[in-house]
Order: C-alpha cells, then structure tokens, then sequence
C-alpha cells in the first residue's frame, strides 16, 4: 500500500520521501551523501557504527539515518558540529583500536573528517593472532571492526550456518566459533559470503593471503589443494 | 580432565527442552549448579536440546559473567570494586583473600575458592560488600575466606529510615513480609478494588497520580501503560525490572527481600490494565537472597488465587515467571533485558521501536521497575488526589534514596519529592562520618552527575534537580568526604563502564575504554597534554551518539567532574 509522503528539510533543503524510507535513504536522493561503515544494503541494518548519525531537532541525541525512518516536520542536520565531533572522534577511536590498513574506505573518511590517527597515544589495540585454520580463507581479527556483518550473513541475513558468533562482551568482544574451535570443525559450509561482506580485508581468501605472504603462485596451488584434499579425506574417514 | 557425567544434565533438558531459546540462561544456571561450570559437552547438550546453533551457546556464554566456561573453585567469593565499598577497603579485603587463594594454590591443596572483584553487588550500606556463593556478606580486611563461609547465610539488614513509611511501610525488620502479613497489612486490596474497576479506569488513575518511571529514565507510567493497552498484537507481557546494578542503589533489593507481594501486586495489577497474561520478573543472577523471596511470594500467591487463572474469582488470568541474569549490568537496559529473556546475548536493540509495541518476542509489553510497581498498590489505595498531595506539584509522589559512603548511617530512606540534599544527608543520614567535611556526592549511581557543597539545598525532586543540571536517576547518593580523591572514584567509574558495556556501538564499545585508560592514567598521575580535550571528546560522543542509555550516560559523572573541578585532570605540579 502507498502512503503518502512527507515533508522534511534536510540540511535546509525541503524534500518530499516516502514514509518508510530512512534518512540515509532520502539524503541520498537529493545528493547529500551520509558516511556509513557498518550498514551494508544486504545485510540488516543495526545502526551500531554510529558513524552515519544526523541530528534531528527535538531529538536529545543523534540519530543513526541508516534506521531512523523519516517524519513529516522533520528538520535534519547531516553535518552539524555535534554530528562532526561524533564522525571524528569515532574515527579516532576506530585509528586506535584496530589495524584499518586494508579498509581504504574507512581512511579516506578519517581524511575527510580531519580525523587524528594517533589521537589515543598508548591505547590497548585488539591485536589477536591471525587465525589460519582452514584451507579457504583466513581471520585476521586484529583489523575486525566488529560490524557484525559475518555473523549476520552467516545466520538469518544469508547462509543459515550459525557457524559463528562472540566472545567476550565490550572492547574484548571478538567474533568467534563454539568455544574457539578450528572453522572445519564447525558449521561452516565454506560459502563465503562473510569474506564477501567483511569491509576491513579481516577476512580473505588463503590464497590471496599467501600470495601476499610472498609465496610463489604453484606453491599456493599446492599448499590449498592438497589442505582441501585433506579436509575430504579427513570427512570420508568420519563416515 | 575427566568428562562430566552427563546423566547428571537429563532432567535439567527434559525440564527446558520443551520452551527451546528463551530457557538458555534458566538452563545454563541449572546446569552450572551442577558441575560448577559449562562444560564444553554440557553446552553442546543444551544446545542441542533447546535447539539453539552451538555459536550462538557460546555467545551467550561468554557475556554473562556469571557463567564459568573453566572449572572454578567449589566456594565463589565476589568483591564489590565500586566507589562506596572501595571507601569501606574493598581493595584491602580482596587483597587478603586472594592471599589466602593463591597460598591454597601453592600448597597443592585442592583450590576450594575462587576470588573475583565484582561490579556493584547492591550491598553499599553494608561496604566492603561481598557475595559467598551469591549470598550477601560482610567484611573487615582481616577476615579469611574460611571464617566468611562461616558467617554467610545471615543476612545483613539495611537501615530503612524517612520522613515517610509508605513503599517501605514493611521494610527493615529483618525479614520477608509473608502473605499473611501482608494480607493482615491490607495487602491486595487494591488488586481487588482493580479487578472492580474497567482496566482503562485503572490506567486512568495511574495516568492521574503522576507516576513516573523509578528507574532513571522517569517515563510517565500512565501513558506507557496505555500505549500497551491500545497497542494491536497478543500476548501482551508485563515484565518487572529488577536487574537492580547501578553502583550505589539496593533500593529494588530491599523492597524485594522485605515486601515483595508489594512489587507482584502492583505487577498483577498492570496486567489486568493492559491485557497481559504473562508476567517475567527479572532479577539480577547476584541477587540470590532476594530470588528466593520473590520465588516464595510468587509460590504463597498462586496458592491463594491471586496468580494463576480466574484471579480471585474474576475472568483474569496471570500468571509470573521469575527469570535470573547473570552478570551484566547492560542487561537492566530494557530491550537488552528482553534479548535475555529471550536466550540471546544482552545486546540493546534499536528504538523506536518502542516496547510498548514491539517488546519481548515482539510483542506489546510494559516494563517497570521495581520501586514503580511498589507504588502502584499505593496509588490505588489513596486515590491519586490523595496521591499527589505527597511530593512536588511535579513530582509527586513517594521516593527512596540508598545512601552511602561516609555517612554515619547509610542506608534506605524514603522521602517525600522535594527534600533538599542537605535535609538526606544531615538529617537523616546524620551527616559526615568522621565529621571530616562534605566534599560531593554521586547522584544518580555511576550514570549520574557530582553534587557540590553548593548543591546542598537543592531539592530532590525531578524539576528541582534539573534546573541545577543533577539527574535523579535511580535514586542513589553516594558521599564523599574531603579527604577522599574523586580520581580514584572517577577511575573506578570509567572501570565500571568499560567492564560493562556490551561492545555492540562503537562509541560505548570504544568510548569506555579509551576513558577508562585516560583515567587510569589521572589516577597514576600521569595525565598527557590533551587528556581533558580526550575526555570531553569521547565523553561527548558517547552521551551523543550511543545506541542505549548505558553509552549515553557512561561520561556522565565524569563530565560532571570536569565541570566542577578540572583541576583534577591536569597534570601534577613540580613542587
């Protein structure tokens, strides 16, 4: 059924939009583009990366536009003071907590919101192990921005495997198996869609791995071929 | 190691199996009272048994606290690290059992105990706090964990004092008011005057006392009542917050281990008004003393027809299931607490939506603290005009502080809205320990805001408290005297934050630890150029951009301090 739209400013521009669309979404529309990390147009949007929140007037705090759907009257500032000094210290907070060499997106943002690198001098960095356990992909949770996307494409948003979930709670959460186990000893169906999804280069392909790791094409065939063939035999011995 | 007998775990599955996710935390606590832990083969029987993936198990695991995946000693003895027992020498008492823990480890004796440190355990008045196997004790720093065993099982007995006896009418006597006292009192006449009354009358008069939420976030009563009796969707749940955690608060502990047909009848009583059939009283997993009284009210009343189906001879039907936490102060968080009903790890949830039409399992719900619940029999037995002569214009009504810290008698004080600062403290509380002058007090728990000697005739009432920029909150003043360094009870705020945030937004997930590490530092003494700038910066975004309230208040006290003394945060002066 077709509601009718309503009427909302959008950093003083009056636009008309859908009821059910969000802020992100009607933003868009007119060309005012919101920064997200965490939302992905596939996946269930949690609004936990902050990083897309606007200030709404009458609203005592910000509001993530991924999820806030938009209400007649509405007046929206996408980049106020309060929703900058958000944006950068966010950014900053992300700098000292995980390695983001690999997510080019999320730095070129840092750039755009002058955000400081090494705002947090001696801040405790998550600085886990590289875990190498399958011969398809490997987790590098030191560069894991927690965004939730694996775990949720690997349950209800995509696959159904529930191979995956946390541990810990707060700054030590990490994404993990049932307690730690190797991944072939779990659910996993090896889709990869959580590669697919990851934004942060925390997961990737083995063999793209080991290419960075300096190894020589054949050698890499080699090493994942044979780890597969192994992991066949290993099932048919279970059976 | 040897693998458990899982025998042992068969009635616990066939007892859980049938209700699947939503008995994860009940069945891990079972199970836990078994083995002493979750072991591995034990998590994967749940698992399989409440049909629930095996990662997700874990997850839920590893959040609550309270749940060991590693074996640990047959005695658990938890010490408060918050600012109220830490005044009392909860660092001295901790050291020494730890002590005595290690020593039992170097000997080879088998480890009998395990120490941990422990966010606030709602036993302030009584500081340094401690739980022996969940049961309230009390400590001196010399005290062995032999002799603490020997002693636990007493329960330690708050001080309930005021201007006014209302909520607290059958409190501070040592003991659980029964049934039968509490009918001989007139307990449940006002559930009977409901069920006389259209469920919308009933709303209406609660809608005209003024009731607001005692909680902390003071959300009208009336009006969250009414949106889940109009809202479309069935079943309808009514559910009790008694996740009691804020440092510094045990008002809900009090209320519950005293009087707790109080809090079911007020209970019962919004289930008649919105339509509910089913109720969930949860309680925070440290609050043992305080489930089994509830657990026996909620027993004495079904009993006696006002639980169960027909109630008392009328077409309603309710009935109320108590559910335990585990350790996670988020949880007291209202969408985060129904994720833990539901079996999941207590992530808050996005609002809107708002529970009062997509609550627990997504369905219309009303969830009320436990002092609010307390004053809904009130309001029915006084009529809310009468109601409302108690109190502010604003804020009417009945209000309970938990005092503590260097006061010379903390503990439960139950006032009229309205009674200045210095009135609590002074009066009732008999002023400073000591008599070392006031310095600040916390108000509000580690969410709240500092009040200065300035504030002291400030009246405790909602408008009062916010013209001077002071929250109410839950409730909670905790005093410190002059000589105590507020840097030491800032950092064991940000300590308090950091340890408690669930991790889901970056802000809170990153914010309490980036604080709690600047304020390690202010402690230590070794503040960085640009460690106020830091402060104000994450604290600021957190209180601006958090998901849930937890976030948006875990700079709050902090900021505060900033404010009146930012000589604190700057760096020591060569002398």
């Amino acid at each position: 059924m077709e509601s009718s739209p309503v009427s909302l400013t959008i950093d003083g521009r009056t636009i008309q939009a859908s009821p059910d669309m969000t802020i992100l979404e009607a933003a868009q529309q007119i060309g005012i583009e919101i920064p997200t990390i965490c939302y992905h147009e596939h996946c269930t949007a949690n609004a936990l990366c902050r990083i897309c929140v606007v200030e709404v007037s009458n609203a005592r705090a910000l509001v993530p536009a991924c999820i806030a759907t938009v209400q007649e009257g509405m007046e929206v500032q996408t980049h106020s003071e309060r929703v900058h000094r958000a944006r950068r210290t966010i950014l900053e907070m992300l700098h000292s907590s995980v390695d983001l060499s690999e997510a080019p997106e999320i730095l070129a943002m840092a750039r755009n919101y002058n955000a400081d690198p090494q705002r947090f001098p001696d801040a405790w960095r998550r600085e886990p192990p590289v875990i190498d356990d399958n011969p398809m992909y490997i987790r590098d949770y030191a560069k894991c921005i927690l965004c939730w996307r694996c775990v949720q494409v690997c349950a209800e948003d995509a696959q159904y495997t529930y191979a995956i979930n946390f541990s810990g709670r707060g700054y030590e959460t990490q994404i993990s198996t049932f307690f730690h186990h190797p991944m072939p000893e779990t659910t996993c169906v090896f889709c990869g869609q959580c590669v697919g999804v990851c934004p942060t280069g925390a997961l990737k392909p083995k063999r793209e791995w080991l290419l960075e790791q300096g190894y020589a094409p054949e050698v890499i065939m080699n090493l994942t071929r044979s780890e597969r063939r192994g992991k066949k035999r290993r099932a048919n011995l279970a059976v | 190691m040897s693998s458990p007998d899982l025998t042992l775990l068969q009635p616990v599955l066939s007892k859980f199996a049938p209700q699947g996710r939503t008995a994860l935390l009940p069945a891990l606590h079972a199970a836990q009272d078994l083995y002493g832990y979750i072991p591995e083969p034990v998590a994967k029987e749940i698992a399989h048994a409440l049909r629930i993936p095996l990662a997700d198990v874990f997850g839920v695991l590893e959040f609550y606290a309270l749940f060991h995946t590693e074996p640990v000693g047959k005695i658990i003895i938890h010490v408060c690290n918050d600012p109220a027992c830490a005044l009392a020498g909860a660092d001295a008492v901790l050291k020494q059992l730890s002590r005595h823990a290690e020593y039992a480890l170097e000997t080879g004796e088998p480890v009998s105990v395990t120490v941990e440190q422990a966010p606030c355990l709602g036993l302030c008045d009584h500081a340094p706090a401690l739980l022996v196997q969940n049961l309230p004790a009390t400590a001196s720093p010399e005290i062995t964990w032999q002799e603490l065993v020997a002693k636990t099982g007493r329960r330690p007995q708050t001080h309930v004092d005021g201007d006014l006896r209302l909520l607290t009418k059958r409190c501070g006597r040592g003991q659980t008011t029964s049934l039968d006292a509490y009918l001989a009192d007139g307990g449940y006449t006002a559930l009977k005057k409901a069920l006389t009354m259209s469920s919308a009358s009933v709303i209406e008069e609660i809608k005209a006392s003024g009731l607001v939420g005692r909680g902390g976030a003071a959300f009208p009563t009336g009006l969250k009542w009414e949106s889940a009796a109009q809202a479309k969707g069935s079943p309808k749940y009514v559910v009790c917050n008694a996740d009691e955690a804020e440092p510094g608060t045990f008002k809900d502990r009090v209320l519950i281990e005293d009087d707790p047909h109080q809090i079911l009848e007020g209970m019962i009583i919004a289930a008649y008004a919105i339509g509910a059939e089913k109720g969930y009283f949860y309680i925070r997993g440290e609050y043992l003393s305080a489930y089994h009284a509830i657990q026996r009210a909620v027993e004495e009343a079904h009993a006696a027809n006002l639980l169960g189906t027909h109630i008392l001879g009328s077409d309603f039907s309710f009935d109320v299931e108590i559910r335990r936490g585990a350790g996670a102060y988020v949880c007291g968080e209202e969408t985060a607490l129904f994720e833990s009903i539901e079996g999941k790890r207590g992530f808050p949830r996005v609002k809107p939506p708002f529970p009062t039409t997509h609550g627990l399992f997504g369905k219309p719900t009303v969830i009320n603290n436990v002092e609010t619940l307390a004053n809904v029999p009130l309001i029915l037995h006084l009529g809310a005009e009468e109601y409302r002569k108690i109190g502010t214009e604003k804020s009417p009504g009945p209000k309970l502080f938990c005092l503590s810290g260097d006061v010379r008698q903390p503990g439960l004080y139950e006032v009229p809205f309205g009674v200045t600062l210095r009135h609590l403290i002074f009066d009732l509380g008999g002023g400073l320990r000591s008599d070392i002058p006031f310095q600040a007090a916390l108000i509000g728990g580690a969410a709240g805001t500092f009040a200065t000697p300035e504030h002291l005739d400030t009246p405790l009432s909602f408008e009062g408290l916010r013209a001077t920029g002071l929250t109410l909150g839950s409730g909670v003043i905790t005093v410190f005297d002059a000589q105590r360094d507020l840097r030491d009870v800032l950092f064991r705020l940000a300590r308090f934050f950091a340890e408690e945030s669930c991790g889901k937004c970056y802000p809170c997930q990153i914010g309490t630890q980036r604080q709690y590490e600047i304020l390690a530092r202010l402690r230590n003494g070794q503040v960085l150029p640009g460690d106020i700038e830091r402060l104000q910066d994450v604290g600021w975004t957190m209180t601006d951009a958090s998901l849930c309230g937890l976030g948006q208040t875990a700079a709050s006290a902090i900021l505060s301090a900033l404010k009146y003394w930012p000589h604190l945060f700057q760096p020591a002066q060569p002398t």
